[in-house]
């Protein structure tokens, strides 16, 4: 298939993943500026969002205080943050509206559907309602136009380009999600308040009901991180994203791509052989920098051996 | 020409042609109110599937639907092959014309038109001196507009030769009529259309560069702010090939390739809807992002064959145009089967003193305009347009044409106040590749508004089915 129909199907597909894993994060941390702390600690944890996104100046640009109102706002409805989730749906939209005849007609009034409502709020409405209806409703778009996606289109390489961007977009996100949380839950002081915390990362990964099914035990820090790094069967975890990296790689190989075939191997052998506790011990932080920097390094591979080639 | 209009349903004196006898019989058990549910049914079908253009000049981004009428207009049999043998001819006639004047130049040496109209012509490319192409074809597509005047007759108005568009209408609001009306199918034998887009696949596939066994045909399109775009989307679609935009080629050793995520795959047929200045930055507008750099070199090295050809423009240039009769003379050695609009060149002194006398009886035309975009309708024009319009005139003679204005015949049309009828044009795709061929029938342009002679679709006319009787 043409590069550029490649490009915007794997760019719809991430963006789309960015918006829905985004609402994610956004929940989490919502949900845990309800658990009793310090105004300062509240307002550290908002920072910590801008920061993963190396977001602090365009914010500070817009708005004077960092808290839970001001960055909402940014992230959520601000037409100017490229990464807000009203930018993220808009960009899947308008990458899905360049291949429209390569997508199916029930995919393309999906996104185009998301786009539509999104549109029709606004951000007072957005609050009034609850933002976390609003963070719901984006999953559930999210979800709406995965299952179109899966149930309609024909499994060739469109459908190949679509998978390997979203799982690589899911990936990065889920480390993302898990670094800063972690970060923050181990400086905090220990407490019944953490229960509360890592379950709440938990739901905003869909993992608190895999967790105790999984454990049948107590919430540990460790069990988590090695549900969400190396468990194979838990779908967001980056085992499994790494493992359908590899598999869509093959399927769509072409004669440049054995490097970056190669790349992703390592890193997924790194996931299928590696142990919770070397991980713990040799640092979580480092070790999810250094996934992160893998995963753009893939995207780079990708972006030169398939989509923008030479 | 007078001022009476050929109707094409009616005789002067009232009575029905008998080529509507079938369509009238099942009006007249229609009511009213469901022409009108259908009409509905129709735009919001069209509407939903998207198929719009763009309008220039209007606010940027702006998407129109085409009026769709639900009435059809028929041609009988007989009608249909005088106007297709006299079409074929005029496309036989312009390719030779073509080809002619970009190697020996026999029928300027001939002195059938003068040298400078078109040596000089902004339209006629220098590049292509020289160059050949497969099969002699330059014009692949043709989009001739005809307009039945007088008594009947028919004239060609202006011959397209460069990006002509309208297909995919001709071939919707077919696919809309048998939705909407299955019974009327089942009255009438009406020659189908729905097989241009294979036939045009095919064609394009004959004119492939030599030894090429499986050519990959490809449609260039300048993306989606194009008015033409959802043609271009529909037409490469139809024909399983890839719409390609400029950047998605490139050139390398003289060979045009587009990027896939397989590494490049080679291109032997560019079916390019982008007009000759935007294709290569390195040989025409630089300033062009839509094009693709170098292509003029494979292209003049017989790597890739391009449809249409570079340098078409100067064959159906208005300047050209009065011209046409003596091509076919001297090419096929035959009359001409169908009419010429009698023209006055402005650039000549005799014709633009008649004309400046006359300006309120006329139709002035830019040598150059298309799409009803910068013409005078004289009789239809108010003092002050006129008056705006001589102006111009004066200012550059050599930049207009002028012709009488045409009682263009009309057919019934379904309108606000029931049915009425309109005026009217045709325009027929003829394809010449290895062979030369057309689908029997074309778009049918309607002007809606009462008395309107404009049936352009960016000055507000619609669009009909044409259905050309078998048998």
């Amino acid at each position: 298939m043409l590069s550029r129909t490649a490009d915007h199907l794997y760019w719809m597909a991430r963006y789309s993943e960015r918006a829905e894993n985004l609402a994610r994060l956004l929940d989490v941390s919502y949900q845990m500026s309800l658990v009793p702390q310090s105004i300062v600690a509240q307002n550290e944890n908002w920072r910590a969002i801008l920061a993963l996104n190396s977001l602090e100046s365009a914010f500070a640009a817009a708005h004077d205080e960092v808290n839970v109102d001001n960055v909402l706002r940014f992230m959520v409805a601000d037409p100017a943050n490229p990464s807000s989730i009203y930018s993220c749906l808009r960009a899947a939209r308008e990458n899905a509206h360049a291949v429209r005849g390569t997508l199916t007609a029930e995919m393309w009034e999906s996104f185009n559907a998301t786009w539509i409502e999104l549109r029709q709020q606004t951000f007072e409405q957005i609050l009034s309602r609850g933002i976390s209806e609003f963070f719901d409703w984006v999953k559930l778009r999210a979800a709406v136009s995965r299952g179109v996606t899966f149930g309609t289109m024909l499994k060739d390489d469109a459908l190949h380009f679509i998978r390997l961007g979203g799982l690589l977009e899911r990936g990065d996100n889920t480390a993302r999600i898990l670094d800063m949380q972690y970060h923050i839950l181990r400086n905090g002081d220990e407490g019944a308040s953490d229960f509360y915390r890592w379950g709440a990362l938990l739901r905003s990964l869909s993992a608190f009901q895999v967790y105790r099914k999984v454990y049948r035990d107590a919430i540990t820090p460790g069990r988590v991180a090695e549900l969400l790094i190396l468990r194979m069967d838990m779908p967001r975890s980056l085992h499994a994203c790494a493992d359908g990296v590899v598999r869509m790689l093959q399927l769509i190989a072409n004669s440049a791509s054995t490097e970056t075939e190669r790349q992703a191997g390592v890193l997924h052998a790194r996931l299928h052989f590696g142990r919770i506790d070397d991980i713990l011990a040799s640092g979580l932080h480092e070790y999810l920098t250094d996934f992160m920097d893998r995963i753009y390094d893939l995207g780079d591979g990708i972006s030169r051996d398939f989509l923008v080639p030479a | 020409m007078g001022t009476s209009f050929y109707n094409e349903m009616y005789d002067a004196a009232g009575g029905l042609r008998p080529h509507y006898r079938g369509l009238a019989e099942w009006l007249a058990t229609i009511p009213p109110e469901r022409l009108a549910r259908k009409q509905v049914e129709a735009d919001r079908a069209f509407h939903r599937v998207g198929i719009t253009f763009a309008v220039y000049g209007e606010e940027a981004g702006t998407e129109r639907l085409i009026p769709f009428d639900i009435i059809p207009r028929i041609i009988p049999a007989s009608e249909w092959k005088a106007l297709e043998a006299g079409l074929l001819q005029r496309v036989r006639a312009l390719n030779a014309f073509l080809a002619d004047i970009y190697h020996e130049q026999e029928i300027l040496r001939a002195g059938k038109i003068p040298v400078e109209q078109v040596l000089r012509n902004a339209q006629f490319r220098s590049e292509m001196i020289g160059v050949d192409v497969p099969s002699g074809i330059y014009a692949h597509i043709a989009g001739v507009d005809i307009v039945r005047a007088g008594a009947g007759e028919s004239y060609v108005l202006e011959d397209n030769l460069r990006v002509p568009s309208g297909v995919s209408y001709m071939i919707e609001d077919r696919r809309m009529m048998m939705r909407l009306f299955p019974e009327l199918f089942s009255r009438h034998l009406i020659a189908p259309v729905q097989h241009y887009p294979d036939m045009l696949l095919e064609n394009l596939r004959t004119v492939a560069p030599k030894g090429v066994a499986n050519p990959t045909v490809v449609l260039l399109t300048p993306g989606a702010y194009n008015s033409a775009y959802f043609e271009h989307a529909f037409l490469a679609q139809q024909m399983g090939i890839e719409l390609v935009e400029g950047r998605d080629l490139f050139v390398r050793n003289e060979t045009v390739f587009m990027r896939t995520t397989q590494g490049p795959q080679r291109v032997d047929v560019i079916y390019r809807r982008l007009d000759d200045d935007f294709l290569d930055p390195l040989a025409f507008n630089q300033a062009s992002m839509l094009g693709v750099p170098g292509l003029l070199t494979a292209y003049r090295a017989g790597h890739v064959t391009l449809a249409n050809a570079i340098g078409t423009g100067v064959a159906d240039d208005k300047s050209i145009y009065p011209y046409v009769p003596e091509m076919i003379r001297f090419y096929l050695g035959e009359e001409p089967a169908l009419n010429n609009v009698p023209t006055w060149m402005l650039r000549k002194t005799e014709d633009l003193k008649y004309v400046l006398e006359h300006l309120p009886e006329l139709v002035v035309k830019e040598v150059h305009g298309a799409g009803g975009y910068g013409m005078l309708v004289g009789p239809a024009a108010t003092r002050a347009e006129i008056e705006d319009f001589r102006l111009r005139i004066i200012a550059a003679p050599e930049k207009y044409i002028a012709q009488p204005t045409l009682a263009l015949s009309s057919c019934p049309t379904f309108v606000d106040s029931g049915i009425a009828p309109r005026h009217l044009d045709l325009r027929p795709f003829v394809l010449s590749g290895k062979q030369i061929g057309m689908v029997p029938g074309g778009l049918t342009r309607v002007a809606l508004r009462e008395g309107s002679l404009v049936v352009n679709s960016s000055q507000g006319g619609g669009t009909k089915d044409t259905w050309v009787l078998e048998g």
